[in-house]
């Protein structure tokens, strides 16, 4: 298969990273080859972040070349504007669906999972692969929300 | 499938040594390489250590080294200046067990004040030097350098970047093979770096490097790709990623071990290839190596050294192309909400004194409209650039702020110095109770081992006035009396210490108290509260103040500012 490659930006404190490290897991348990860059470590909330997520056979790069996003995946509207240059041309821009979960999703801290619920339906990652990145990425409390709100954005 | 596991390049480098039988590791925190020694302190096989700084770091992984065991030193490439000391005589001296030196190199300064190359540095040293371009692959090299350290007796550098380290994929993780300590024995000639011992020992060392070249010509992870031979390119490191991504059919030469360079290798690649192009982040380390074997070659424009390269600007170096697409300006780095430093910054820069600064998260006060930092130069230097600006321009010209972690890796000294050199002035102390820049870590004022456990806790007062400082006082964070309290030491023409102690940093403590509620019918939009430059208070597109609750904490920093009651505290 051709390599997937989903760009994730936003700020900090909004799940990004979260987000992109249970799609990485998702599709590894489903055996797939993974990588996935962001740059960390500037301890600030409120930041721009940014993730690249690269799905395959075999990957090499592990950020996506200019112009090469099949999806992104933005959490803020000036961080949108400011990554789109990396989609595709004939990429699928999320955003609009974010603004959608934005207004759907109660709890801001659940609208990183639903708009992996929307990502799902674009990629052939098995559904049990998904439930067990979310295990092993989310705090237990926390999870039957989150696979509530995936299952949401998955079927919307 | 259950022995693969999504590792960081930092995470795998470390699981690789776990495997390779490492009993000791030390390091001091610092972008991107801190969460080495991090992954290290799950494993009770391992003696896990943040040390007060790099050079200490260093020297006590090399005395493990020394007493047998196979040993570990990580840092971020600014963290290589600091420890240069002993590095440059450890290798004249060897080691006992294997002991390999992690650089993080941050190309495009991710986190960092300078993009310094330290492959320079296996040249300069003398040692080998090992760079993976990939975690599977930084897993499997460091058992290599673990190997090549004792077969040759020499420390291994052993280089990543913030690429690699902060990047995951999958990674095969397997058993731990137990090394069977090694003995030390009392050999002067070996231990012992006098003039008269280590000059035969930078000849060991001279001779050493030719066996180490002659290794390097064989190691098969050196490898020439031979495919379209019109173009041949060299590379190292991630660029090698970059390269089979962007031109997937040319012939490659990629240097994994590219110090001692493989230099039969090359020229072999050299003889198969009609043109050949180097492409390495950085320096042009490789490139100039090529052209002094008289190999012709294309390096990349000199707008490339500046910055990380990726898979679209092999094309450009390749096409002998300047750089035009710099990165795009993201969002402005500020304080966290909550931040306790951020009283502080405000207070500071009511005084219109010159703000020494060091490096930490309190940096960020530098940009505007806090702007009140006015030096940042390396770990500890705003306490000695405080005290000569202190003795030229007056007592009462500059502070020096520097936070706990900090102090303890380098401040110190500057006090004493300070105190020995009758320099006056003050010296703000930012304890937070942790080293929070990267991540929060506990240092030696926390009382807190890099495994959580208790330990002896540094006493920063009594440290303070045993170096010598004439008034040493601490103060609680709230605003309106920090900055008389800065005014007040600042007028005493002593050398003073103001410990500004927090409970807690909101990297560990992410409890919130409620935000502030803002009566818009008193607002006078003088901007103030804005002025303190949180997150999570701004200005909407008809100038009316608002609130982000969410990143709010609560911390009031910003009611302090309102004269017009337009802010209030939301009670509890």
């Amino acid at each position: 298969m051709e390599t997937i490659n989903i760009l994730f930006c936003g700020t900090g404190g909004q799940g990004i990273l979260t987000a992109a490290e249970v799609v990485a897991l998702a599709a590894m348990y489903d055996g797939y080859h993974v990588k996935k860059s962001e740059v960390h470590g500037m301890a600030q909330r409120g930041g721009s972040v940014e993730s690249h997520v690269r799905i395959g056979k075999k990957v090499f790069s592990p950020i996506i070349e200019c112009g090469k996003a099949d999806y992104l995946l933005s959490f803020e509207k000036g961080e949108h504007d400011r990554m789109f240059y990396m989609l595709k041309q004939k990429g699928t821009d999320l955003f609009n669906d974010f603004v959608e979960a934005s207004k759907k999703i109660s709890n801001p801290k659940f609208v990183n999972t639903y708009m992996l619920g929307v990502l799902s339906k674009y990629l052939s990652i098995s559904n049990e692969s998904w439930q067990q990145a979310m295990k092993e990425s989310i705090k237990p409390q926390y999870l039957d929300k989150n696979i509530e709100v995936f299952t949401q954005g998955n079927r919307n | 499938m259950d022995n693969y596991k999504l590792l960081s390049g930092n995470e795998a480098l470390a699981q690789g040594a776990y495997e390779a039988g490492v009993k000791f590791a030390s390091s001091y925190p610092g972008t991107p390489a801190t969460d080495i020694l991090e992954y290290f302190t799950q494993f009770k096989e391992i003696d896990a250590q943040w040390a007060i700084n790099e050079k200490v770091a260093f020297e006590v992984a090399l005395g493990a080294s020394f007493a047998g065991v196979r040993s570990i030193y990580s840092s971020k490439h600014v963290g290589i200046n600091v420890c240069m000391d002993p590095l440059m005589t450890a290798t004249y001296s060897g080691i006992n067990a294997g002991f390999v030196i992690v650089t993080g190199d941050d190309p495009g300064m991710h986190s960092s004040q300078n993009e310094q190359d330290n492959r320079l540095i296996a040249k300069f040293a003398k040692i080998p030097l090992l760079e993976p371009s990939s975690p599977s692959e930084a897993k499997k090299l460091i058992k290599l350098a673990f190997e090549i350290s004792e077969q040759f007796d020499t420390p291994v550098l052993f280089r990543i970047t913030t690429r690699i380290a902060h990047t995951k994929e999958n990674v095969e993780v397997g058993k731990r093979i137990e090394v069977a300590n090694k003995v030390f024995e009392k050999k002067p000639q070996k231990y012992v770096m006098v003039p008269a011992n280590a000059y035969k020992k930078h000849i060991d060392l001279e001779e050493k490097l030719i066996k180490l070249q002659d290794f390097s010509n064989n190691l098969k992870e050196n490898s020439i790709e031979i495919k379209d031979k019109k173009l041949g390119i060299v590379c190292d490191s991630v660029s090698y990623l970059y390269v089979k991504e962007t031109y997937p059919n040319v012939s490659v030469l990629k240097l994994t071990m590219a110090f001692p360079f493989a230099d039969t290798k090359i020229k072999e690649f050299a003889s198969k290839v009609e043109n050949i192009v180097v492409v390495e982040e950085s320096e042009p380390f490789i490139e100039e190596h090529l052209l002094s074997l008289g190999i012709k070659c294309k390096g990349k424009h000199y707008t490339y050294r500046v910055g990380e390269l990726n898979p679209e600007s092999v094309r450009d170096i390749v096409e002998e192309k300047p750089k035009v697409n710099y990165p795009k300006p993201t969002r402005k780095p500020v304080l966290c909400p909550g931040c306790p430093h951020r009283a502080t910054f405000v207070a500071l820069r009511k005084t219109k004194v010159i703000v020494a600064g060091d490096i930490g998260c309190y940096t960020l006060g530098a940009t505007p409209p806090l702007s009140a930092l006015h030096t940042s130069i390396c770990m500890g230097s705003s306490v000695t650039i405080m005290s000569s600006l202190t003795s030229i321009l007056g007592s009462n010209s500059a502070v020096a702020v520097i936070g706990d972690s900090t102090f303890c890796h380098s401040g110190i000294e500057g006090l004493i110095n300070c105190a020995y050199n009758k320099a006056k002035g003050v010296i703000i102390i930012l304890d937070n109770a942790t080293t929070a820049m990267t991540g929060a870590q506990p240092n030696p004022a926390t009382g807190i081992t890099a495994k959580g456990e208790q330990t002896k806790k540094l006493d920063l007062e009594k440290l303070c006035i045993a170096c010598g400082a004439d008034i040493v006082e601490v103060i609680d964070s709230s605003c309106s009396s920090i900055e008389d309290k800065i005014k007040e030491l600042i007028a005493t023409k002593k050398l003073c210490v103001l410990i500004v102690r927090y409970s807690l940093c909101k990297m560990i403590d992410r409890t919130k108290k409620p935000a502030p509620t803002v009566v818009a019918n008193k607002c006078k939009k003088c901007y103030m509260c804005v002025s303190v430059d949180c997150p999570a208070i701004f200005k909407d597109e008809s100038g009316n103040i608002r609130i982000d609750n969410n990143l709010c904490a609560g911390c009031n920093v910003c009611v302090e500012q309102c004269k017009f009651e337009a802010l209030l505290r939301t009670e509890n």
